[in-house]
């Protein structure tokens, strides 16, 4: 391929697709590559959609996009072996249009992303993995290099959209090798089961969805969490934690999930169902102080490769349409201005960020990763004592209710010294807040 | 998670995956059997999704066909460096029907 392109965008995840889309509806001349069979094919996720990042760049989305439920009720479990002390969240609010967030799968999206894509106007070319990028002797990114006879391909500007492994940024040395204790792997298996049996097993009907996020000791001491999402004839359940915690354990991802199924709460929500999937992949959680530089001369970086994760509320993709599109937007107005793609110029792609809610929640949750990882009493002392002071509480077997609270606040301080708990109370508080 | 052990072994899930073997071309190798063989900790036996590590006496076997391209075993290989990581070909590998 000779000809040359204003952009191109290695990577059609949803940080990809967003910025190719806005990218090319624009009018600029966009390649978009993507090594999987098609966009999707090699993507995963929970799946939660926000709304509001899609929205911002196709408006009427829910008229075409595959969405399976729209969430009305948010489940939080907090887990022992046995039992979950848990609290649920659910309103007819969310049952007003438009809906905040839905359930996907991602490969029908990505799917469904795609074709927005090339009706934009992009060029999108699939089963196609980029090499390298290709850089003049400045340094400066001029196109890229794949896997097929006549590789190289020259552009303007090179986005990086693709994921958290970025073999490309890697090798360019724009980022580290990933921390272990910056990524979590996840595991997850989708159950099909009749509709009408996961909506009276979850209370629901029509295109309503529950989704139940889990903590405790599910996860065997390691900091992460599991889930499960209903999806219109489908259940996900998955369960990640830090690589740096699965390192030290003896216990393989997939035992870990085959337990979290086989939980006594659990089990009995994928009872019948058929396991048609089984998916890995990391999700970057090192949070605002393990995003790399993301700009240079021709280039810039998106989404999962620039660690775009807000992990404390399981949001990635709506940041990475966020920062796909904002790379996007700043491209265009740089052209417009007839201004050359260089780092000093593209440095208003940072500034943005800086400004959006991207970088400030990142921000605002800087030290949580670092305080969870340290106090791993959050993860295994503390599940355990809520649940056993559950059992105690409600359990009617002739002891008074206050000794019974005197016991449970034994246990507590049994567990952890006086000291210890107000700290944690003051550290959990402070980052939070 | 009862008390009981759950015992799984991880190839009835990956038959439900659909792969495209890229044959003789595995796009992970392991740079030098001989860091294995004196490698202590072995965590990439462990921490694979999809068991594509298998520990031996003197070195780790490793067993491309049905990896799920997540990163983790070379993420996790921190002493030695050890894993040689690429993507697949274009088209070929994990072709997720759901993901
Ligand atoms: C189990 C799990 C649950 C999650 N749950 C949620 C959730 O509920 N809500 C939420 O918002 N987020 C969730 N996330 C996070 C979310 O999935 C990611 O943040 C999001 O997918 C990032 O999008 P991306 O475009 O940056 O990367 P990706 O979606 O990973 O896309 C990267 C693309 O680039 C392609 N690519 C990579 N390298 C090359 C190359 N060299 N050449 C060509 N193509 C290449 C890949 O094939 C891929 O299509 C979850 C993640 C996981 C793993
Ligand atoms: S962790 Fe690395 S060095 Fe150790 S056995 Fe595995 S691949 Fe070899
Ligand atoms: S990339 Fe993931 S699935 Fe593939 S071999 Fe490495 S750890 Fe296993």
């Amino acid at each position: 391929m000779s000809e040359k392109f204003d952009v191109i965008v290695v990577g059609a995840g949803a940080s990809g697709n967003a910025a190719a889309y806005t990218l090319a509806k624009s009018g600029l001349k966009v390649l978009q590559l993507e090594r999987g069979e098609t966009s999707g094919a090699k993507n995963v996720q929970g799946a939660i959609l926000y709304a509001d990042a899609l929205e911002r760049i196709i408006p009427d989305f829910r008229e075409e996009a595959p969405l399976e439920r729209h969430i009305i009720e948010q489940r939080m479990w907090v887990m022992d072996e046995r039992s979950y002390v848990g609290s649920h969240f659910r309103s007819d609010d969310f049952n007003k249009p438009p809906y905040n967030r839905y359930t996907i799968i991602r490969a029908k999206f990505d799917k469904w992303f795609s074709d927005k894509v090339k009706e934009a106007g992009a060029l999108v070319i699939c089963e196609t993995t980029v090499k390298t990028l290709l850089r003049d002797d400045a340094g400066k990114v001029i196109g890229v290099e794949v896997d097929r006879i006549d590789g190289k391909i020259y552009a303007d500007l090179v986005i990086l959209a693709d994921g958290v492994n970025s073999t490309l940024a890697r090798k360019a040395g724009f980022r580290p090798e990933l921390d272990p204790k910056h990524v979590a792997l996840a595991v997850k298996e989708i159950h099909f089961l009749p509709k009408d049996v996961i909506e009276s097993r979850f209370n629901i009907q029509d295109e309503e969805g529950v989704v139940i996020e889990m903590m405790g000791k599910i996860t065997h001491g390691m900091m992460g969490t599991g889930f499960l999402y209903t999806n219109s004839d489908s259940i996900s359940v998955g369960v990640g934690c830090l690589l740096s915690d699965f390192m030290t354990q003896k216990i393989t991802p997939y035992q870990l999930l085959e337990q979290l199924k086989a939980h006594p709460s659990v089990a009995p929500m994928l009872e019948g169902g058929e396991m048609k999937e089984y998916a890995a992949h990391l999700i970057p959680e090192g949070g605002y102080h393990a995003i790399p530089q993301i700009y240079g001369d021709g280039w810039m970086i998106v989404g999962d490769s620039g660690m775009f994760v807000n992990a404390v509320h399981r949001e990635g993709s709506n940041l990475a349409m966020t920062t796909g599109r904002i790379a996007a937007e700043t491209a265009i107005e740089l052209g417009r201005a007839g201004k050359a793609m260089s780092a000093a110029n593209l440095a208003l792609y940072r500034k943005r960020l800086d400004d959006s809610f991207v970088i400030k929640d990142l921000k605002k949750y800087k030290d949580l990763p670092e305080l969870l990882d340290n106090n791993k009493q959050f993860l295994t002392t503390y599940p355990e004592l809520l649940n056993r002071s559950a059992y105690a509480m409600l359990k009617v077997d002739g002891e008074d209710k206050r000794s019974k609270q005197k016991d449970i606040y034994r246990g507590f301080r049994a567990e952890r010294s006086l000291f210890g708990l107000l700290g944690d109370a003051y550290k959990l508080w402070r980052a939070f807040r | 998670m009862s008390d009981k052990a759950v015992s799984i072994k991880v190839e009835d899930k990956l038959y439900q995956n659909r792969y495209l073997v890229d044959a003789e071309r595995p796009h992970i190798q392991i740079k030098d059997e001989a860091l294995c063989a004196s490698c202590t900790t072995r965590q990439c036996t462990v921490c694979c999704p999809a068991g594509c590590y298998e520990g031996a006496a003197d070195k780790v076997v490793l067993t491309t066909d049905g990896c799920l391209e997540c990163g983790t075993c070379r993420v996790i290989c921190t002493t030695h460096r050890n894993v040689e990581w690429e993507y697949p070909r274009g088209g070929y590998g994990i072709q997720f029907k759901f993901g």
